[in-house]
């Protein structure tokens, strides 16, 4: 009912986010004043449809700056959505989160949680975090101009929602496509078909705001709370989470996406979603 | 005990503060306009055209 639930929040999201229809039809991108705020998730702002910015593209852009300037604007943004949401931006209203969770659910393949190494492989988005997104962006150069390294050599959302619409529509485009657009094309088709074996490779391995939003999962506001006293132990959350979390793991962890698929499973409805402050409450109670 | 729990929280209303004050810091110094240029261009990088 929930995974219900939240496939319809994360397609209306997107939708609204990427609304833009004028763009689609047309192969421009909407110019309006909403771009000057950024949506939480990955969502790249050449897609046609975007209507405002892509955090990521905002702090690789503010790091591409002449000189150096703290990127106040994208940490702020960081921050709030952050500081209320943590991951659950991930699970609930990222769209290539979307397309992966849509990836996953076609019947090919046996399905995996993880991939082999695990242990290792999940501090990848933080090597993507630190050197593509920041030491990439701050010392990579393109001729005299720095380089958004994450967006032009790894980024599958910009193939996906941006590429591929505007090559499609515009022939000028299309006709500078390149070595770099086979590189991005093959990066985006490694991580389609992996996403249909393995669940969300690209956020539990690669994604920088994965990473970013990952550390606010410790006190953001939206968690999803165990209660102790009625937990019998069955291990169905663990079953059932699918980025193979352990119940003590479940929402702190900053792998946590905040699906929900635990609180579902839970015969005794001891795990549900609450506010720092029915969290505070309860903990209280308890103590 | 409880009142590092209280403490912790309420981290996430510090966090939403300090996010308003990055905001209004980036706002006075034109990030916003750098990031809306960015945005308004179609970003080649990011097509893996540029």
């Amino acid at each position: 009912m929930r995974n219900r639930f939240r496939l319809t929040v994360q397609l209306l999201f997107t939708i609204v986010t990427n609304g833009y229809m004028y763009g689609f039809l047309n192969g421009k991108i909407y110019r309006g004043g909403l771009k000057y705020a950024c949506v939480p998730g990955l969502s790249c702002y050449s897609c046609p449809g975007a209507v405002a910015s892509c955090p990521i593209g905002a702090l690789q852009a503010l790091l591409n700056q002449r000189g150096f300037q703290v990127p106040f604007a994208a940490l702020g943004f960081f921050f709030v959505f952050g500081s209320m949401l943590g991951r659950f931006v991930c699970g609930w209203l990222c769209p290539f989160g979307l397309v992966q969770d849509l990836l996953h659910k076609i019947p090919l393949f046996k399905k995996e949680k993880r991939l082999p190494g695990h242990r290792i492989l999940k501090y990848g988005k933080y090597v993507t975090l630190a050197l593509l997104v920041c030491v990439g962006s701050m010392f990579l150069f393109g001729g005299f101009a720095k380089v958004p390294a994450f967006c032009k050599y790894l980024c599958p959302s910009g193939t996906l929602l941006g590429a591929f619409p505007l090559l499609g529509t515009n022939e000028a485009l299309r006709n500078q496509a390149g070595g770099l657009f086979l590189w991005k094309l093959g990066v985006l088709l490694g991580i389609v078909l992996l996403s249909v074996k393995v669940f969300r490779p690209f956020c539990q391995y690669l994604c920088p705001l994965g990473a970013i939003y990952g550390w606010f999962n410790h006190f953001s506001l939206v968690q999803i709370h165990w209660e102790q006293e009625r937990c019998v132990s069955c291990g169905a959350c663990e079953r059932a989470c699918p980025v193979g979390l352990s119940l003590h793991e479940i929402s702190r962890s900053p792998e946590c996406i905040r699906c929900g698929k635990c609180a579902d499973a839970c015969p005794q409805k001891c795990l549900h979603f609450t506010g720092r402050t029915g969290y505070k409450s309860t903990e209280s109670q308890s103590s | 005990m409880s009142f590092w729990k209280n403490r912790n929280a309420r981290a996430w209303i510090w966090g939403v503060l300090a996010g308003i004050t990055f905001l209004v810091i980036g706002a006075v110094q034109g990030q916003f306009s750098v990031i809306w240029q960015k945005a308004v261009m179609i970003c080649l990088e990011c097509i893996g055209i540029g």
